[in-house]
């Protein structure tokens, strides 16, 4: 690839990048706010590790659309050093902390110098998933207080779990009007998270669910000033504290407690939670590139320390690399690390322009927010979802969050370790095929008749798993790989957890990855840490059970000739090709009506990874063509469309036909050939019938009508448009 | 090249005898060698009348075995007996550990592997039938004693009738310059680095195999990637070789043990047959 070229697609993909730096924005402002003050720190440190962590990681770091600052994780760490730190002194307490904040930067900057991006790989996954579910277990019994008004409530965290039905009594019964307004607004904000995801209207997802909860109490604040004759009900103390003057009121770390053993501890469990919040977060956001790059881990380590450095000596939090924000980049079409850098400038001019207006927002939303973040990482969705994998994993789980709960991060996190690996020991019944193996170069890859062939001896689990991985490492994604577990007698779950992402990843970058050799342990392929338990595998048709629905499309398919099959076969190849796809992970296609040309069929993908993750199904209709046609999508012109212009996408002109271009978008890359293809006809036919979103890819033009399952009657109408489109584009 | 004339076998009288001696008869008659014997104890009536009853069963030796009665100590009996009878191989077997289809090397066998003056053959599972040998994989590092054994492992090959023998060259991770790869752009150096070094390889063993006749074989040069040493014994184990052929490493010494690698690994562990050339 040449420099230039690549320059050049950087400088044409600011602007979209400058819109989802912005969408990105809307988010990081009241989540940095709100994570900050979980965190028991100034509300402005968030904001200022937010807009550090974007500057600085933009420029250094080696990932490509993910974006930084104060992450959930943190929360619970960097409040129990605050408290420990402090002795109850909560400003003092958050100087010695910043202190921390710096140390645990520069061991970072050390950790990613060192090449240890992959010690997050040491860590199980189910201990994983149960730190973090105890994270936002800490979170939520913590903020749901604050959202009820009160921000008195103190204890442990099962303390504070046992307060809830109180809490609750308290908000309803009180004549204290501040804490009933306040307590109103966060159960409100609550419900605006819990249903936002819920609503797919295009315009209201414009704005992210935690930009409306502040629009709105900042609009509430000023409803009260300007048309009610009430005076604002939320007394001064519940209400967001922001220093004057923003730029200069700096704090600045108070390096006195250095070598205190509080002190390093706190250092410890910072800097362990920020660099596997950020392992977890890059992985998880490197499958959702529509470029399909690769992130160079080491280096973000590095750039994410050095932020954190710098942000701790300017009074900010931890720098992490975040899932939920990326995720949102990805979707807003965000392609490098410029949209990192936009979200931190709007930050900054949202902090010079509007301070006063952010005052104005009562501590309940911001609470409202991390309630319902904590809810989704200790989600009983999350909990069965290990369950299913297998009992043992459960277990780890459990006493990972429980040990975790009941003592300290650290603590919890080992003791997760530890019980893992005991729970192998036992399952395989033999102490000495770990130990005595656990140092040997157990995985050979060669390549062979064009394949790439690994094979792995003895065992693979989170122990060893850095050596298979680094051999994964090394085969580009475009070729076919087969791994051979064969010659092991024990695979964990964390590696099969690992190879199926593995396996995700081949198949978007056009290779293939294939898992043999597990068959032959059939006493092993029974317990639940083997590959049929965790591989997406699709149930089984059974006739009988076909759903109301089901029937309607089976009734459909009789009348048109068309066949009906309730469940894909065979893997789906055509799909991802089209640009909807991109960011979007397919799962399944199901209840397909097809004749050779055409097909109609439902499909389900997810959005975003880990605790951003949405599934959605919707129903599609999929044409076929000979011929080949230029790329380019189809939409109504709305407001919605407005944004996407400014965002750098053209709208084309169809010559004679000023109606169609008023009434529709269309946009794509040749405009001659598009312009060529848009017969009058065709113009007709979109001008005289119902709206579709209408996409192309060489071969096939995908119809999407709204963003879910279609009823019975909107099947029909977008079978009728399609069958009828596909006579007008083939002829 | 390696040329077995004079071939050692220890005479332990365990259950295992039987089909060690006969393995031990039928290489010595395909290799042309004179066997011969040696026990590290007593000369009693008893061991001699066995040995004589067991030699009736064997089939016929084209040299008459020449047996050695010596006392001592096990290691140094046999190692002294390599020197004065100026012997080129020694045959050795390896132990199975229970229940499992795993070999390895019993303590007094290492110390033998490590010490003999001479070639080492371990045999994993000693059969009293011949088994044929249809694949035998030898090494192709870089040193000068590559040559020599891959010249022997032809040599052997047609005297065993293999017809298939696979030339491994491991290529360890120390020897790239990108060390780890961790990006798009690294990937990219990596595989062209590695395509490099494969093609560097492979020519440096062609070389080997222009002074070689391998008309009749079957012949395969394949890179691996993996740690040295041990790789080649799991590749082994994969293709399930019969026979593989290695060079004598070129020291052992006390940190060797600890800090495995090359051979050691392979003792710990043996995938298949197993011929040290020195």
């Amino acid at each position: 690839m040449a420099r230039e070229s690549s320059f050049k697609t950087f400088v044409k993909d600011i602007p979209q990048n400058i819109f989802s730096g912005f969408v990105v924005s809307l988010i990081a402002l009241p989540l940095g706010l709100g994570l900050a003050l979980a965190s028991g720190a100034p509300p402005i440190s968030g904001i200022i590790a937010a807009v550090i962590g974007g500057i600085v990681t933009s420029i250094l770091g080696g990932s490509n659309v993910t974006i930084t600052g104060p992450g959930n994780g943190l929360v619970v760490v960097i409040l129990a050093a605050i408290t420990t730190l402090g002795n109850g002194d909560m400003q003092q307490g958050f100087l010695y902390t910043l202190a921390a904040i710096v140390v645990s930067g520069i061991v970072m900057v050390i950790l990613g110098f060192l090449r240890l991006g992959s010690l997050g790989d040491f860590f199980p996954s189910s201990a994983i998933q149960g730190m973090l579910a105890a994270i936002g277990i800490g979170i939520f019994a913590k903020q749901i207080h604050v959202m009820l008004g009160n921000l008195n409530a103190k204890g442990s965290i099962i303390e504070l779990l046992l307060n809830i039905p109180e809490g609750i009594k308290y908000y309803l019964t009180t004549d204290n009007q501040s804490v009933f307004y306040a307590g109103s607004v966060g159960v409100i904000s609550f419900l605006i998270m819990v249903f936002y995801s819920k609503i797919r209207n295009r315009y209201f997802q414009l704005i992210p669910a935690p930009m409306w909860i502040v629009v709105l109490s900042v609009g509430m604040y000023y409803y009260y000033q300007y048309f009610s004759e009430a005076m604002y009900p939320i007394e001064k103390g519940l209400l967001i504290t922001l220093p004057n003057d923003v730029l200069s009121n700096f704090a600045f770390p108070d390096f006195g407690k250095v070598l205190e053993f509080d002190f390093i501890n706190a250092v410890i469990a910072i800097t362990l939670i920020a660099s596997i919040e950020s392992l977890l977060s890059i992985k998880a956001v490197d499958k959702l590139d529509p470029l399909k790059r690769r992130s160079n881990v080491n280096k973000d380590i590095r750039a994410l320390g050095l932020a954190t450095v710098i942000s701790g000596f300017l009074g900010g939090l931890n720098v992490v690399t975040v899932i939920a924000r990326s995720s949102v980049n990805v979707n807003n079409k965000g392609t490098n690390r410029s949209a990192n850098f936009f979200h931190a400038s709007f930050l900054v001019l949202f902090i010079l322009l509007f301070a006063t207006e952010l005052r104005k927002i009562p501590l309940a939303a911001l609470a409202a927010i991390l309630v319902y973040t904590g809810y989704k990482l200790a989600s009983p969705e999350n909990i069965r979802k290990v369950f299913r994998i297998g009992k043992e994993q459960l277990l780890i789980f459990l006493i990972t969050l429980i040990t975790t709960i009941a003592t300290s991060l650290i603590t919890g996190i080992l003791v997760g370790i530890l019980a893992t690996f005991f729970i192998h020991v036992v399952i395989n019944k033999d102490m000495l095929l770990f130990l005595s193996n656990l140092l040997k170069p157990n995985v050979l890859m060669f390549k062979e008749d064009g394949k790439y062939f690994v094979s792995v001896d003895h065992f693979s689990s989170f122990l060893n798993y850095t050596k298979l991985k680094s051999k994964l490492n090394q085969i580009p994604e475009n070729e076919e790989v087969i791994i051979d577990f064969s010659l092991c007698d024990f695979v964990d779950h964390s590696v099969m957890e690992n190879m199926n992402s593995y396996a995700e990843t081949f198949k978007r970058k056009g290779g293939h990855l294939e898992i043999i050799g597990l068959d032959n342990y059939s006493t092993r392929s029974e317990h639940p840490f083997a590959l049929r338990k965790n591989m997406p595998d699709f149930i089984k048709s059974k006739k009988d059970v076909l759903t109301k629905r089901q029937k309607s499309l089976q009734k459909i398919g009789v009348e048109l000739h068309w066949e009906y099959l309730p469940l894909q076969e065979d893997e789906i190849t055509v799909l991802p090709t089209f640009g909807y796809f991109k960011t979007r992970h397919i799962n399944k296609v199901y209840n397909i009506l097809t004749n050779n040309q055409c097909s109609l069929f439902d499909v389900e993908f997810s959005e975003g990874e880990m605790i951003a993750k949405q599934v959605i199904r919707a129903s599609m209709f999929y044409i076929k063509l000979d011929k080949e046609i230029p790329d380019f999508t189809l939409d109504k012109e709305g407001v919605f469309e407005y944004i996407y212009h400014f965002a750098g996408f053209k709208d084309i002109e169809i010559d004679n036909h000023p109606d169609f271009s008023k009434r529709f978008y269309l946009s794509g890359k040749n405009q001659e050939k598009i312009k060529e293809l848009f017969t009058d006809e065709l113009v007709l036919f979109f001008e005289s019938n119902p709206y579709y979103h209408i996409e192309s890819s060489k071969h096939g033009l995908l119809i999407l009508g709204k963003e879910r399952l279609a009823g019975v009657k909107e099947i029909k109408a977008m079978a009728d448009f399609g069958i009828r489109l596909q006579k007008i584009v083939s002829s | 090249m390696q040329v077995f004339k004079k071939i050692l076998i220890g005479i332990a009288f365990s259950p295992n005898l039987k089909a060690n001696l006969f393995e031990a008869i039928r290489i010595s008659n395909m290799f042309g060698a004179e066997l011969v014997g040696v026990h590290v104890g007593e000369k009693t009536h008893e061991k001699e009348e066995k040995l004589r009853l067991l030699l009736q069963e064997a089939p016929d030796l084209h040299t008459p075995l020449h047996t050695i009665w010596q006392k001592g100590k096990p290691v140094k009996v046999i190692l002294n007996t390599c020197h004065n009878e100026a012997i080129n191989l020694l045959i050795l077997g390896a132990l199975q550990k229970e229940n499992l289809y795993k070999y390895y090397v019993g303590s007094i066998a290492r110390e033998l592997t490590r010490k003999a003056p001479c070639s080492v053959l371990l045999l994993i599972k000693p059969s009293v039938l011949r088994v044929p040998c249809k694949h035998i994989v030898v090494n192709g590092l870089k040193d000068e004693k590559t040559k020599e054994t891959i010249k022997t492992a032809f040599k052997i090959g047609n005297q065993l009738a293999c017809k298939r023998i696979t030339i491994v060259e491991e290529i360890s991770q120390a020897e790239m310059d990108v060390k780890i790869v961790s990006d798009d752009i690294s990937l990219r150096k990596a595989t062209i680095e590695k395509n490099r070094i494969k093609k560097r390889e492979d020519l440096r063993v062609e070389k080997i195999l222009n002074e070689i006749d391998c008309k009749n074989t079957t012949l395969k040069i394949q890179s691996i990637f993996g740690r040295r040493g041990y790789s080649i014994g799991h590749y082994a184990k994969i293709k399930r070789a019969d026979l593989l052929i290695m060079n004598a490493p070129l020291k052992t010494g006390f940190l060797d043990r600890i800090f495995r690698h090359d051979i050691e690994y392979i003792l710990s562990e043996l995938p298949t047959d197993l011929l040290i050339v020195k």
